[in-house]
């Protein structure tokens, strides 16, 4: 890896994100001094088959990024021009992520289930994976019966913890012991990694011990005492182990590692690190939450004061090749509910199954694409409840909110987009909603590790979408009750009063980038999460303005079909005017 | 730009993989022509390991004490009963092999035992000659004929002889259609929605049940078939497209490779329909890009399944009837209706 962190400033960085439909490029440059989106371009990914390699789709969407900036960035035989010529060929600086590849199978072995394997079953859902068989003290099956279930789950990476600081050591090196049989009973070429995150104490030892089976990887200890679990340094890790996996299983991405400038990481771990980094901008007050709503997965992440709250990927578990899984764990009659129209259960589940097979096909009609936006409403709210299950996350209040995922980025509308997320997330208290339309955070994310710079320059140029202050209410009052007194003092003279009602959502009159204070006056009960009865502070108009989202938490739809239709039809109205791209 | 491919060929050199789950025997050689039902290679699945605690059974605490008592080494095949280790003298004890099995491993005091697995046999599922053999793990086939490749599988491969109950391509496969006389054949149906019907199917104990499409609801029960199914177009109402309809229609009486595996895009694997030919084709071409003049098959309502000419891509992006923004290409569908399709929602059929 060519690495110079010292002297970065000027340097333009070329970011290849590659996913299981498309690949994405993105090329970054210094312009006045501050780094500036230039292009992006994309084209289908080639990690699958027939190819089985990501060097054409890589060169496809290079080549449509030539077209767009006249730049050349590959030469006569298709290489990478690295660094940047004399003649402004070529790009100083590549940045690699990755969300290509099937699912992982991953063993979770710890001591006790609610201490070290909890915490390694939360490190196993930041990657795209399952756990295929888990391992503690308090397994009642057999050592034996143990060893073949862990060969028989055939699992890529076996992670291990156990043991706080000055801690259980017998008990661990007693676990280590059955993860060394079943991986001397397997011929070398099947035997999975192993990643260990327990006791330090034990680290040298268990490495020496287990290396000449399989490769080794150590991290600080994920449970460094009872009450506390460290996952930031164990993430970073796990995230290269599964570049390097990857590089493995998936053609051509070992030859992109030595062109590139940092670790090759996995496009959710790069998210990650970009919602880390906001919540750092954003202080300790608010947390940070990321939504990527993929094909195949599914990430929900969120930080607060830069660090990891949760990094929850679900995989398969998405809006195409993810869809079966996630359709197996939801009622239809939950999809059916957001749909503006009546239909048979018969006739989306047909549609659902038709879109899995061929995930990058389009709706091509409304119902289609009210199907679609139903069933991504429900994947998300599934996957936050059972993030909120597995991970120690503390409410749902969050500013801002990233959204990320062609199905709720590229909606026919922003109005769309916005109900998506709002329906979708339910968040509390006040949230800015902005939308990754290019998809470009993973590789910021990855690129802020070679200059972090980057990010603050990027979020400064107006390449995220936002869509606008959202002001959540929760309120039990009947429908159409006041519940809201609004006065916008505009900056640039003027002001405008508005009365919100129970069960509506409103955009209030504010144009993008004009700025206001607004003073609201919670009626009947109503609270907005985080704030006083009263309160007034400043906002400046997103794309949508600014929106009142006074439907309740949970959103409670009619039972009647026709109220119920009527219902979303009018909030979909509600947010529409005026707001095509 | 890069294109997805669906083969629906009358004629082709098909090329395919025949791997076992784990390590085994390949028992075939390179050059062998083999038949549908030939065992091409073994191994054993699902083996299991007893872990015998030498130093417990003595009462022997040192580990360094009993290895001296070992009279089995790494490797050896056990009966039960087999003795592995003995104190010797007036009261010798032993330690017996709980049951058949190999000596796996040897440390600390203790004996790992593998026990035999499952024998797994790998058939060749279809007739042809042994291209390639790889060690331990499986070989390729080559064969020549026809190929439909279909959109799900219930994991099932078998061969028979084609029966074609389908007489239109949006015809739908019901139960007075069925009877003991199509017993072992493979049959082709159209528009499956009813249980009923599958449950008939499996009870005719049939070597396969090819179906234009099928509601989503009977996948449990279409997977539970011991028979290998292969919906073609997908879920929902759609009729078989015209090349396929006409292709397998034309081929009654023929025998038949059913392939249900589960449609993996990592590795390629489709369920998919090979009529062995004797006749030498060409090898298709896997990988395509859009252009003029190719057929194309059509994905997303209200045009599932329907096939036609793709006349020309449209440069930018287009904004569909219902919002979305995205790249497009004229088509003719049936040689009849120019509509503007996403490139997204097309396959190049070829």
């Amino acid at each position: 890896m060519s690495e110079n962190p010292a002297s970065l400033h000027d340097d333009s960085i070329l970011a290849i994100d590659i996913g299981s439909v498309n690949t994405r490029v993105a090329l970054f440059t210094v312009v006045d001094n501050a780094y500036r989106l230039i292009a992006s371009a994309s084209a289908p990914s080639t990690a699958n088959a027939p190819f089985c390699d990501i060097g054409e789709g890589i060169h496809h969407a290079i080549q449509s990024l030539q077209e767009v900036t006249g730049q050349v960035l590959i030469d006569s035989a298709s290489r990478l021009i690295i660094p940047e010529q004399p003649d402004g060929s070529g790009v100083d600086r590549l940045v690699v992520t990755i969300s290509a590849g099937p699912p992982l199978r991953l063993a979770a072995v710890g001591l006790l289930p609610g201490v070290s394997l909890e915490s390694i079953q939360r490190l196993a859902d930041s990657i795209s994976g399952r756990v295929v068989e888990s391992l503690s003290l308090n397994d009642r099956r057999l050592p034996e019966l143990q060893v073949d279930a862990l060969i028989h789950a055939r699992p890529d990476l076996i992670l291990l913890a156990g043991g706080t600081e000055r801690g259980a050591s017998r008990s661990v090196l007693k676990m280590v012991d059955l993860v060394s049989l079943a991986l001397r009973i397997l011929p070398a070429q099947r035997r999975p990694q192993v990643v260990y995150s327990g006791n330090q104490a034990l680290a040298k030892r268990i490495k020496e011990g287990l290396e000449g089976i399989t490769t080794v990887h150590l991290t600080p200890n994920i449970r460094p005492t009872i009450d506390v679990e460290d996952l930031n340094a164990p993430l970073e890790v796990l995230s290269k182990v599964v570049a390097d996996i990857r590089a493995q299983q998936i053609g051509g991405l070992g030859a992109l590692t030595p062109l590139s400038s940092a670790p090759i990481k996995s496009t959710a771990y790069a998210f990650n690190r970009m919602v880390r980094f906001l919540s750092r901008v954003y202080g300790a007050q608010r947390a940070v939450l990321g939504v990527d709503l993929g094909g195949s997965s599914t990430v929900i992440t969120s930080a607060l004061g830069g660090h990891t709250q949760c990094l929850n990927v679900l995989s398969p578990f998405g809006m195409g090749e993810g869809l079966p899984a996630a359709l197996a764990q939801m009622r239809l009659a939950e999809i059916l509910q957001w749909l503006p129209f009546a239909a048979q259960e018969r006739d989306v589940r047909n549609a659902l199954w038709q879109k899995s097979a061929l995930p990058g096909a389009l709706p091509l009609t409304d119902e289609n694409l009210a199907i679609e936006q139903a069933t991504a409403r429900e994947i998300l709210r599934l996957a936050l409840r059972q993030t909120a299950a597995h991970w120690r996350v503390v409410g749902s209040s969050f500013d801002p909110i990233l959204v990320n995922g062609a199905v709720l980025t590229r909606a026919a509308t922003l109005g769309q987009s916005l109900l998506l997320a709002l329906d979708g997330i339910q968040p509390l208290g006040i949230s800015n909603l902005v939308l990754d339309t290019h998809s470009l955070l993973p590789s910021i994310g990855a690129a802020a590790e070679i200059n972090p710079l980057l990010p603050v320059q990027m979020f400064e140029t107006g390449m995220l979408t936002n869509l606008g202050c959202v002001i959540n209410l929760d309120c039990r009052a009947r429908r159409g009750a006041p519940v809201l007194r609004v006065r916008l003092e505009y900056e640039d003279g003027g002001d405008t009063r508005l009365e919100i009602k129970q069960g509506s959502i409103s955009r209030l009159p504010l144009r993008p980038g004009q700025a206001a204070r607004i003073h609201m006056t919670p009626l009947r009960g109503a609270r907005v999460e985080g704030w006083r009865d009263s309160a007034s502070f400043r906002v400046v108009g997103g794309a949508l303005g600014a929106v009142v989202d006074a439907r309740g938490r949970p959103i409670q739809l009619p039972a009647d079909p026709h109220q119920r239709i009527e219902l979303l039809k009018t909030w979909a109205l509600a947010v529409e005017e005026n707001a095509d791209r | 730009m890069l294109a997805p491919v669906t083969h629906i060929l009358p004629l082709a050199k098909i090329r395919r993989a025949r791997m076992l789950p784990n390590e085994g025997n390949v028992l075939v050689r390179e050059g062998q022509v083999v038949g549908p039902a030939d065992v091409i290679a073994q191994s054993k699945v699902d083996a299991r390991h007893v872990l015998v605690d030498i130093c417990r059974e003595l009462g022997i605490p040192r580990s360094s004490e009993v290895e001296r008592l070992f009279e089995v080494r790494v490797g050896d095949r056990l009966k039960k009963g087999d003795v592995i280790a003995r104190v010797p003298g007036i009261f010798a004890r032993y330690v017996r092999a709980p049951q058949d099995g190999e000596i796996m491993m040897m440390s600390n005091g203790q004996v790992l035992l593998e026990l035999a697995g499952k024998p797994f046999d790998l058939v060749a599922g279809l007739p042809g000659t042994v291209m390639e053999v790889i060690p331990e793990r499986g070989v390729i086939l080559e064969t020549d004929g026809a190929i439909v490749q279909g959109m799900w599988g219930n994991g099932k491969i078998d061969l028979g002889l084609l029966l074609v109950l389908l007489k239109a391509p949006d015809g739908e496969l019901t139960r007075d259609q069925l009877d003991v006389s199509m017993r072992g054949a493979v049959l082709l149906g159209g528009y499956c929605e009813r249980a009923e019907v599958l449950r008939m199917a499996n009870d005719l104990s049939l070597r396969g049940l090819v179906l234009s499409s099928m509601s989503a609801e009977l996948i449990p029960l279409a997977a539970s078939l011991s028979c290998p199914v292969v919906v073609i177009e997908g879920f929902g109402k759609i009729p078989l497209s015209p090349p396929a309809f006409r292709l397998l229609s034309g081929s009654e009486k023929r025998d038949v490779s059913v392939n249900g595996i589960a449609w993996d895009a990592f590795t390629g694997d489709r369920p998919e329909l090979i009529i062995p030919l004797p006749a030498e084709g060409h090898a298709p071409s896997e990988i395509a890009f859009f252009q003029p003049d190719q057929t194309v098959r059509v994905q997303g309502a209200p045009y599932t399944g329907r096939v036609g000419r793709l006349v020309q891509v449209r440069p930018g992006l287009k904004r569909l009837p219902n919002g979305l923004r995205t790249r497009v290409a004229e088509v003719i569908l049936d040689n009849v209706d120019k509509v503007d399709i996403p490139l997204a929602n097309l396959e190049v059929i070829g």
